[in-house]
């Protein structure tokens, strides 16, 4: 039986339920910004599939105009081996010089160059390609076609009869899409070289070796894996600065978010994508060889 | 038939019919049961306050956006069942003249002027030029001007580049967002003779969205005053005037004659009512 002592008094019960209630309150809000935030996610994702789907549309439907087509190929190709070419020498220099200590312990510097390479052409080749072609034209993308969207240009170009989306999207969806293999290849050919450079000339490793233990490991697959995930890493880019762009918030602040935000979009995608099409890859390796690659 | 229940509409066959127009963004409603006909060549000025709905009402009528009710007619076609093919058609027959210009600015002032003709005709270059040194030259620019980029001009050469580019088609009808905003008074009746010169030199009907009561007067044979909805109770129309620019003077509702008189009123004592000072 309670005591009076225990008995809690009206002003006790009140503090109570409010105590009760401010929680139940805030669960029910953390709950609604939760259910907010992931309407707002899938209204965004719903956005960009349909952004994609009429970008596709276009680009089968009527072959975008030549001039469109190399001023945006220039810079998308052109202008970004140079920054493509320099981050890939310095990776395979980098590459060689951290993975050098670790293979010395067991006395097998000979292998650097198995895996130098072989990081270089399936992994850090494409990602790196892709993720110097998100900075440099992906948030360029967002932040030109967002001061269109904020100037009202990507409006005139509507008022006049010429799709927006066919007229400034797909030219830039191709030249991604066809231009960062290439980039790709850039990044691919000049980390081997870096990587070959640091190890033989610096590291002093054998120069035979070197190149017999990369010609063994890496083969023609191991380059078709790089160039198959960057053509995925290439759409991406391009669709989500373009996207960023002509859903940009008004005045320059707007713009500038657009093009930080297109930026920190892809460079996430491009990560997710890597490992899904990694793990998707892989598997196709297996079927193709059940019995795994060889080591020796 | 629909025309009939128009009491704006009586100055001849309607063009353009926005019909019972709304328009929503999220929660925020700009227009609500907006009902604007314009009749061939019938020059319409649409006169309000910053922030009431002008260039919403202005972009949806030519499809730029859609309104959440409502249809706009145009030419007797519902523009909202129209096909991306069939509605891009139609819009060779409009022009737009924006508020900045909004001129391509990777573009040359000729390549701007061009950039329609090349869309949709397959003239020669040749041709094409002509054409674009004819448009210039209408609104007063020279020859010069052709290879510089729209950065180089100043904002009344862009306004009237913008002018030469939304004519290169020679449209049906003429939308002017703000004409005159950004410039100095002698500028702006410049271009108020540049409206009232293309209405001489084609038969063009106009909608011209402005907040400059000297553009409206000189240029509109009818002006139409939107009034901000938060403003508004919600049994009142959206349009508080619609009539011939003689008459704004003597309407009867005080909202309009404050509006024509560039008057504060109570405004100011509800701004710092607001911010509470």
């Amino acid at each position: 039986m309670a005591t009076d002592s225990e008995i809690p008094t009206p002003a006790q019960n009140a503090s109570a339920a409010g105590f009760l209630g401010g929680i139940g309150d805030w669960i029910i809000n953390w709950i609604a910004d939760l259910g907010e935030r992931v309407i707002q996610g899938l209204c965004g994702l719903g956005n960009i599939s349909l952004f994609a789907f009429s970008t596709f549309r276009w680009l089968f439907t009527r072959p975008p105009r030549k001039e469109t087509i190399w001023s945006n190929f220039y810079e998308i190709g052109v202008l970004s081996l140079p920054v493509v070419a320099l981050t890939g020498v310095f990776i395979g220099m980098v590459l060689a010089l951290q993975s050098y200590a670790q293979f010395r312990l067991i006395g097998m510097e000979t292998r650097l160059g198995a895996v130098v390479n072989m990081a270089l052409v399936r992994e850090l080749g494409p990602v790196l390609a892709a993720t110097m072609l998100a900075g440099r034209v992906g948030s360029a993308m967002a932040a030109e076609l967002g001061t269109m969207r904020v100037t009202e240009q990507i409006d005139a170009l509507t008022s006049m009869g010429a799709n927006p989306i066919h007229y400034l999207v797909v030219p830039r969806f191709l030249g991604c899409l066809l231009l960062i293999p290439a980039l790709t290849t850039m990044a691919d050919f000049m980390g081997v070289v870096g990587g070959y450079y640091y190890s033989v000339f610096m590291l002093n490793i054998d120069k035979h070796h070197y190149l017999y233990h990369s010609a063994q490991f890496v083969g023609w697959f191991d380059l078709f894996a790089g160039m198959f995930k960057s053509l995925f890493f290439g759409a991406a880019i391009a669709l989500i600065g373009c996207h960023h762009g002509f859903h940009c918030d008004p005045g320059a602040e707007g713009v500038g978010r657009a093009a930080t935000s297109a930026f920190v979009y892809s460079f996430v995608v491009i990560l997710i994508l890597d490992l899904l099409l990694g793990i998707g890859i892989e598997g196709f390796y297996s079927l193709l060889w059940p019995q795994g690659p060889s080591l020796i | 038939m629909i025309e009939t229940t128009f009491p704006t509409s009586d100055s001849g066959e309607a063009l353009i019919r926005g019909e019972r127009l709304w328009v929503e963004f999220g929660r925020n409603r700009v227009l609500r049961d907006v009902t604007l006909s314009v009749a061939r060549g019938e020059t319409v000025a649409i006169i309000g306050e910053s922030g009431c709905g002008k260039t919403v009402l202005l972009k949806t009528l030519i499809g730029l956006l859609r309104p959440t009710r409502g249809t706009v007619w145009f030419d007797g076609q519902d523009l909202g069942k129209l096909h991306e093919r069939e509605l891009t058609r139609q819009r060779t027959r409009f022009g737009f003249v924006f508020q900045q210009a909004a001129l391509f600015d990777s573009m040359t002032i000729g390549q701007n002027v061009a950039f329609p003709l090349r869309q949709h005709t397959a003239k020669e270059d040749r041709e094409i030029r002509r054409i674009v040194l004819a448009r210039l030259a209408e609104v007063g620019l020279p020859e010069s001007v052709v290879p510089q980029k729209p950065a180089e001009l100043s904002g009344g050469m862009r306004k009237r580049v913008g002018l030469a580019r939304a004519l290169a088609l020679d449209p049906e009808l003429v939308l002017y967002d703000e004409p005159t905003t950004g410039l100095d008074p002698i500028m702006g009746d410049v271009i108020n003779e540049l409206i009232l010169g293309t209405r001489k030199r084609h038969p063009v009907t106009s909608i011209v969205v402005t907040h400059d009561m000297r553009t409206a007067r000189k240029v509109a044979d009818r002006v139409v005053m939107l009034y901000p909805l938060s403003r508004l109770r919600d049994d009142e129309p959206q349009i508080l005037y619609d009539g011939p620019p003689d008459r704004i003077d003597t309407a009867a509702d005080p909202r309009v004659s404050q509006f024509v008189r560039g008057e504060a009123g109570e405004r100011l004592m509800e701004m710092r009512e607001r911010n509470g000072s």
